[in-house]
């Protein structure tokens, strides 16, 4: 009662808005034309040719969005904001920073937290916390067993009502078949999707390092294809069994994504993702032992990531995610074995993103696409594109500018990144969320009401 | 990419961290100035050279090994150093120190040298590229770390492979064991490789044997004998304890009887072929005691110039400029 009051005292408040001058780069109405965007009360109630006026509207607010384009408020599929539990690595504020200033509206975020998310009272306050910050949506996963202990099935019915849209463990497989066999058909029972990290629990399990001429070479412990392959023969196999429905989180393998390209040919219903990560870096990056590098799954050869890519391009893999994992200097700074894995990535995620599509020869719609449109399916929500009288979740992007990466530069309160002192181009100018401005990188960043 | 963390602008060592990337020249440079420590009327005595007077070199072991901290404290003793030992694991990291909190708070104590061995592939590598931020003028020498490196026994073994046979144009090098967990074999692969052996085999069975090895250039055998014949140097590897039964191997007697270096199976390597191991050796498992004392065992050897190479490292380490 007290939020729907609280939204309904912001809403009233929220400025008529025109966006001015921008290309409108919108994947799910093909439309890649310069357009004028007219925001009231929240949605977005025309879309007209530039310098068009609108009968009766005279906006409060004009964002000149001349040079820049302007797209959907972006989706990310998987996005640690590392609360509960994991508050000196990051904080729910910090990150969902660093989502807006990526230019990400609506995420996802997985349920290894700590405790991780097994209990309806921890979404609920998750979800509470979240939408006090007015900033991107939050989609939380439940954990699929307690504890993602792989024992016991969560009460996956309540978990839904407080707001999850999937189950997962996480990168923590169930050891016990049977149990997974289990979880699965329970899912499915109620149509609840399942987003599945194919990784055998047994194979590589003391790897760090893709198992290839480059671990050998440096003395790292190897995670073999198969340890991809076979939990995704599992899980297919189980699904012909349950009909459950899956999403397949982060592919990392050349072989990983021709057996997902077999399995929707079947007919398997089936999604899968892949981190903007691996779309680019590979285990030969690894040679002096940076431990930025340190990801699960693990870079893998050059031969998968090209297959990686040509897997995206082909929609076999259907969405592009951040896999965002701020991890602290204490359990980064260490050897590379030791290291916690992961990387600070969703202010990174449209810039690279750019970039493979520049390397790949993709037109700028498409690239979107793999952001926006494509993710909102898998989430099964009317999101990701704009329409009028629809939701006004914008993202507004410099595709020419160019910026160099440093720690100071990242709302993240994660640096762990490998492209640190690199230079990318494309940056997130300002971002709507429910047609309010909460971002404006050239007006110092976040806007007050926001905060 | 290690290469420019260990070599400066001019083609100097800073640290010694991996024998990969090291060019042949200066591998040899530091071959021959090892050979300068040996005494030339009796090259089993090492000389004395205060190269080092009034530094300091730190002892940093991570990991257990008196054997392997002794000849790194007596090579920097013949070279006049003062030398401090640190059995890290016990103190400082138990106390939830980090690993660079510890390097720094040495690094303030005026080291001048830091000799580290690590259980884990890179650590080295993390040390030295945070002391050349922190402290450029401490040298990092790699005294083996976890499956990675250990460049001053690959050196040594060259040292001992062109004292016996000459040079290194015409051999056939056979490993022998678990080569997957050693580091000794991947820094003899880098060395000798890069000294020119133009044959290197590889011999184990599949579960001891990395990926990769065809790429480095190596010929795999799984059988012994086949992979022995006609070699010229044959490097036992140890085999660790935790590695005796499990899923790797069944047993230290199957092994042994596949495996085990016998006189009968150096028969079908060159008569005059010369059988080296870096030592703890496992009698018995790796290595029959006859050829251990055998007439073609340079083993002892291999310790006395381990002295000698490793003053070479650390003399050439404190004369480059950083």
């Amino acid at each position: 009662m007290a939020a729907a009051q609280r939204r309904l005292s912001l809403s009233a408040s929220l400025p008529r808005l025109r966006i001015v001058g921008g290309r409108l780069v919108d994947p799910a109405s093909k439309t890649d034309r310069p357009m004028d965007l007219w925001i009231d009360d929240g949605s977005l109630v025309a879309i007209t040719p530039p310098g068009e006026r609108l009968a009766g509207f005279s906006p409060d607010q004009e964002i000149d969005a001349k040079g820049l384009v302007i797209c959907p408020g972006l989706i990310d599929l998987c996005a640690r904001l590392r609360e509960p539990g994991f508050e000196y690595k990051a904080t729910l504020e910090s990150e969902m920073r660093a989502a807006i200033a990526g230019g990400v509206t609506r995420l996802v975020c997985p349920p290894d937290t700590d405790p991780p998310l097994d209990e309806p009272g921890l979404v609920e306050m998750l979800k509470h916390r979240a939408r006090n910050l007015i900033q991107a949506h939050v989609h939380p996963l439940g954990a699929l067993t307690v504890g993602l202990k792989g024992e016991q099935i969560t009460e996956m019915a309540e978990l839904s009502e407080a707001g999850c849209v999937g189950f997962s463990q996480g990168p923590i497989p169930i050891v016990n078949t049977q149990i997974f066999f289990r979880a699965l058909q329970y899912a499915s029972t109620f149509e609840y999707p399942v987003w599945f990290y194919p990784m055998d629990p047994w194979i590589g399990r003391s790897g760090v390092a893709h198992a290839g001429p480059v671990s050998g070479r440096l003395g790292l412990p190897g995670i073999p294809v198969a340890n991809e392959t076979i939990a995704l023969q599992t899980v297919f196999e189980l699904m012909r069994a349950t009909g459950a429905q899956v999403h397949v989180c982060r592919l990392s393998s050349a072989a990983g994504v021709d057996l997902v390209r077999q399995a929707k040919r079947e007919g398997l219903a089936i999604t899968a993702d892949v981190a903007i990560h691996h779309l680019h870096l590979i285990d030969v990056d690894l040679a002096d032992f940076d431990s930025n590098y340190r990801v699960l799954p693990p870079f893998r050869s050059q031969r998968d990531r090209d297959a990686l890519r040509a897997g995206v391009l082909d929609g076999t893999i259907d969405v592009i995610c951040s896999d965002h994992a701020p991890v602290d200097d204490d359990a980064k700074q260490l050897p590379f074995g030791e290291a916690e894995p992961g990387v600070t990535a969703l202010e990174l995620l449209l810039p690279l993103t750019l970039k493979w599509a520049q390397e790949s020869k993709l037109p700028l719609i498409e690239a979107i696409r793999r952001l926006t449109v494509n993710p909102a399916a898998v989430l099964g929500r009317d999101a990701g594109h704009l329409s009028v009288g629809g939701q006004a979740d914008i993202c507004i992007f410099d595709p020419e500018d160019h910026w160099t990466v440093s720690a100071s530069q990242l709302f993240s309160q994660g640096s762990n990144t490998p492209y640190l002192g690199l230079e990318l181009q494309g940056r997130v100018q300002s971002v709507l969320v429910d047609g309010r401005c909460v971002f404006e990188r050239s007006n110092g960043g976040f806007s007050a009401s926001s905060r | 990419m290690p290469r420019s963390i260990q070599i400066n602008e001019s083609g100097e060592l800073v640290h010694l961290l991996t024998t990969e990337g090291i060019p042949k020249a200066l591998m040899l440079r530091i071959l021959d100035r090892a050979k300068a420590f040996l005494d030339p009327k009796n090259p089993k005595e090492v000389v004395n050279a205060p190269l080092l007077d009034g530094k300091s070199v730190f002892n940093l072991f991570f990991e257990n090994s008196t054997r392997t901290r002794t000849t790194f404290e007596i090579a920097a003793k013949r070279l006049s150093a003062d030398v401090v030992n640190l059995n890290v694991q016990a103190s400082s990291t138990a106390k939830g120190e980090s690993l660079l909190d510890t390097i720094d708070n040495l690094a303030a104590m005026k080291a001048d040298m830091f000799v580290v061995r690590h259980g884990q592939s890179g650590a080295p590598t993390l040390i030295a590229k945070h002391i050349n931020k922190v402290a450029p003028h401490i040298r990092v020498m790699n005294a083996g770390d976890g499956r990675h490196a250990h460049p001053t026994q690959a050196l040594l073994d060259a040292f001992t492979i062109r004292h016996f046979k000459g040079d290194f144009q015409h051999l056939r090098v056979a490993i022998v064991g678990d080569i997957l967990h050693s580091r000794v074999a991947r820094s003899n692969i880098h060395a000798l490789t890069t000294l020119g052996v133009p044959e290197i085999r590889a011999i184990g069975p599949w579960t001891l044997l990395p990926s990769g090895l065809k790429e480095l250039g190596l010929q795999v055998y799984t059988d012994l004998s086949e992979g022995l014949r006609d070699v010229d140097v044959i490097l036992t590897l140890r085999l660790q304890n935790e590695r005796m039964r499990g899923a790797m191997l069944p047993s230290t007697q199957e092994y042994f009887k596949n495996y085990g270096l016998t006189a009968d199976r150096l028969s079908v390597a060159k008569p005059d072929a010369i059988v080296m191991h870096p030592g703890p050796m496992n009698r018995g498992v790796e290595i029959d005691s006859a050829v251990a004392d055998g007439s073609q065992s340079v083993i002892l050897s291999q310790v006395t110039f381990g002295i000698a190479v490793r003053m070479a490292v650390m003399s050439m380490l404190a004369e480059a400029r950083h």
